[in-house]
């Protein structure tokens, strides 16, 4: 979809801005926001560029560089720490031969660190893209990170 | 069994996505009655229940409700605190997944009383499933009158929004949470002025944790005298408590006021797994303190919450065994709290940088004498000088770890290869 046609379903008022990027950023194949939609999001609310970017720079959220299809998020917090989230980090860093803030060469994954996910009970805890994963080691994220290339090598 | 589940009652029994079914369980039916009564008369029954604010500070909440009324203002809002990112927490998050109407219609039953025709919720972003379970729940609840214009054929309108954070942890803080409200990056403002005098978009803005608002249909069901006879008498109603880490069974509890932990771990938790002994336990979150196993006894009350004068009354109890190094813990605590420090005052800017030098020494057996007292000095610098509840509440595991745990840093102190002669 157009980001115009995305941007326009709001009213022109500034206070719907994160709820714009958002929408824009999610509308991005690649999971981030170009130049141009900050630039065109400006001018439909009418607040200056700087505003725009000095939002999308606070909000971990936000990306101005591209990322993969798919968005693994890894929480490390003390809920998840204690009950080895450094086994699921390590996991997925050999798996997909990257580190954190990283994608894999194909373009398909991205791995970053996360806030808390608030599913504490069911630590450790990841997320790709919008679905959460949990009660993870080493033997279910591999099966969860393989199911997703198996998905992608069908296409 | 020493549950009591009043806010919970219905989750589980009804599907949060279809209204019909939580209408049969009885949502509504509460705001029904109160449009029946005077505004003041709503605002002395949730003062009789005694009822102090869910999200961490306890602030009684009638009084925040009564300056709202008094305030004479064209326009007053009313906005439930959803951004519940404090690792450990996720009460809230069951609330919303579970029962989104109790939520709506405290928010509606609040918003007559005080005077507000425009809400939001504010639900951080991480929490994708929360915000469309909410969304759905207000669509259906306006569509069937609940929320809108005329309420239930009463001259009363309440318009009411989900709005999505960004992946802010400061976003918690009060202010931080309206200026993200207002499209702007989340940096909190020197106070006073309060909320309730100038908060969003410069109104008159009554601010509460979703558990608060919850409570406030329980308690016009029941009257406020007798909610306020649940608990203790300074601590009234029940609490939600999110209790994970090192034990058996994880998850979200509802209990009176006034029980002991122990009896909250031992008999809701199940004791500590695979034969390990339980080492400590944090309240709160990681911006609790953590405390060892000797004050587990203690109850469960707001006077409790506030050891080392932290806000930890959102009712997180992070289980800790003994195979897990404290010194790795408060790194792990000292990073997420520099990554979410908004940068806006020094203590908070600098200190994490500072501490987290510090910790280092200890984790790598090179800490000396003097390195314990920089420590101590940077943790209460911080706690005392910081602008917002981040920076005041991110040193609270260590200044009670060195209250608690001291030995264990002089352990470490004399384990380690300390290159400095001490003074």
């Amino acid at each position: 979809m157009q980001t115009e046609t995305i941007v326009q379903r709001f009213p022109k008022a500034d206070d719907y801005l994160l709820e714009i990027l958002l929408a824009v950023q999610n509308n991005n194949p690649e999971h981030y926001l170009p130049e141009k939609d900050l630039h065109y999001i400006a001018e439909y609310l009418g607040i200056p560029d700087s505003r725009v970017s000095g939002v999308v720079d606070f909000y971990t959220f936000f990306s101005t560089k591209p990322r993969g299809k798919y968005i693994i998020q890894v929480c490390d917090n003390v809920p998840c720490r204690i009950r080895h989230s450094q086994v699921v980090i390590n996991t997925l860093e050999k798996m997909l031969g990257i580190h954190f803030h990283e994608t894999t060469s194909d373009g398909l994954f991205t791995l970053e660190p996360t806030s808390c996910l608030g599913h504490c009970d069911e630590s450790p805890v990841i997320r790709i893209n919008d679905d959460v994963y949990t009660n993870l080691d080493s033997e279910k994220v591999t099966k969860i990170i393989q199911k997703y290339q198996a998905r992608e090598e069908k296409k | 069994m020493i549950t009591q589940p009043l806010i919970t009652k219905r989750c589980g029994n009804i599907d949060p996505l279809q209204i019909d079914s939580a209408l049969k369980a009885g949502a509504y039916s509460l705001l029904q009655k109160v449009l029946d009564l005077s505004r003041l008369q709503v605002i002395e029954e949730i003062k009789n229940s005694k009822i102090r604010g869910r999200g961490g500070a306890g602030f009684p909440a009638h009084i925040k409700l009564m300056s709202l009324y008094q305030e004479n203002s064209p326009q007053k809002y009313l906005v439930c605190n959803a951004d519940e990112g404090e690792p450990g927490n996720f009460k809230d998050r069951y609330l919303m997944e579970h029962d989104p109407h109790l939520i709506i219609e405290g928010m509606a039953i609040a918003a007559y009383a005080a005077g507000t025709s425009r809400g939001y919720i504010y639900i951080r972003g991480e929490y994708q499933k929360s915000i469309e379970i909410m969304k759905q729940a207000i669509t259906q609840a306006s569509a069937k009158g609940f929320l809108g214009s005329q309420i239930l054929g009463k001259d009363f309108s309440f318009h009411l929004e989900v709005r999505s954070g960004a992946g802010s942890y400061v976003c918690g803080e009060e202010f931080s949470l309206l200026e993200s409200l207002e499209g702007k990056a989340g940096r909190t403002r020197v106070k006073p002025p309060f909320p309730t005098v100038k908060g969003l978009f410069g109104y008159p803005t009554l601010i509460n944790n979703v558990e608060t608002f919850a409570n406030f249909p329980i308690i016009m069901d029941l009257s406020g005298a007798s909610y306020a006879k649940i608990g203790t008498p300074s601590s009234t109603g029940t609490k939600l408590l999110s209790l994970s880490g090192n034990i058996q069974n994880r998850g979200v509890f509802e209990v009176p006021f006034g029980i002991p932990f122990r009896k909250i771990i031992d008999e809701l938790g199940g004791g500590i797994p695979e034969g390990r002994q339980l080492k400590m336990v944090q309240l709160g979150g990681v911006c609790g303190p953590i405390i060892p196993e000797y004050l587990i006894d203690m109850i469960v009350d707001y006077e409790r919450f506030e050891v080392f004068e932290s806000k930890t009354g959102a009712g997180a109890i992070i289980v800790i065994d003994d195979s897990q190094d404290l010194f790795e813990l408060l790194a792990n605590i000292s990073d997420f709290f520099a990554h979410e420090s908004c940068g806006k005052c020094t203590p908070c800017r600098e200190g994490h940088a500072q501490i987290r030098k510090t910790l280092d020494k200890f984790i790598h057996y090179q800490a000396c004498e003097k390195d314990l007292i920089s420590l101590e000095s940077q943790a209460r610098i911080m706690h005392q000088t910081s602008l917002c509840g981040l920076g005041q509440s991110a040193p609270t595991s260590i200044i009670s770890a060195l209250y608690f745990f001291r030995n264990a840093f002089f352990d470490r102190i004399n384990a380690s290869n300390c290159q400095e002669v001490s003074a």
